[in-house]
């Protein structure tokens, strides 16, 4: 197992009640299994069904193996403009 | 050139517009999305933006790269506002500079469409009866400049 750090944004930060998660996966676990061990977590009522991930600061598919090291970020839906 | 920021400070659409002057273009286009006071209905006293700053800089580079490639050789200047606006502030301005108009119109279209879709803004909405809420575009399927 390892822990990656996930960034949180306006309501995601205010849903999950801080600005960062700890994560804990399994070697080759994928942007999908991260999101779904978010989803047992007090706040997650707020995700929608998809909701967007960036890693390395780049949207991210679901099917995308996350290292260890890799900057991941929760991304609510954007409202720049 | 072409130039994209995320800024704390004030926007001033003419000084981007001075910065793309040149004899080559026959056509400058600026768009700039202002603080509304209304919204959906509800009366607006003021807005908060916040960003994933360093994402937020590598997608507007990013739509930038993508629009030089598509509407041809050209200047562009982006800022995006973040922070604390009042009502009437320019929250995010564009710039487009083309030897013809039709690009230059055009472009800056897509780039605020883009900036839309896919850099990590958020808008928190300060109301009249005084509640806060994140404009969250999705949920009601239209954006909100």
């Amino acid at each position: 197992m390892s822990t990656v750090t996930v960034q949180l944004f306006a309501s995601y930060a205010e849903s999950f009640g801080g600005p960062t998660l700890e994560i804990s996966l399994d070697p080759g676990s994928t942007v999908g299994d991260l999101v779904h061990s978010i989803r047992s977590l007090p706040g997650a009522y707020a995700l929608p069904e998809s909701p967007r991930v960036a890693v390395n600061r780049r949207f991210a598919s679901f099917d995308q193996v996350v290292e260890p090291r890799d900057e991941v970020a929760l991304i609510p839906p954007v409202a720049g403009g | 050139m072409r130039r994209s920021a995320i800024v704390t400070r004030v926007i001033n659409p003419a000084a981007l517009m001075a910065e793309v002057q040149s004899t080559e273009f026959g056509a400058v286009s600026m768009f700039a999305g202002t603080v509304r006071d209304t919204n959906d209905g509800r009366s607006v006293t003021a807005i908060d933006y916040t960003a994933y700053t360093s994402m937020a800089e590598s997608e507007l580079e990013n739509i930038l790269a993508e629009a030089e490639d598509r509407f041809g050789l050209m200047a562009i200047v982006v800022e995006h506002r973040v922070g604390a606006l009042a009502l009437g502030d320019v929250g995010v301005a564009i710039v487009a500079a083309h030897a013809h108009r039709a690009p230059a119109l055009d472009c800056t279209r897509f780039v605020i469409e883009e900036i839309k879709k896919r850099v990590p803004i958020w808008k928190r909405e300060h109301y009249a009866d005084g509640a806060r809420e994140w404009v969250d575009p999705t949920a009601r399927g239209v954006a909100t400049t």
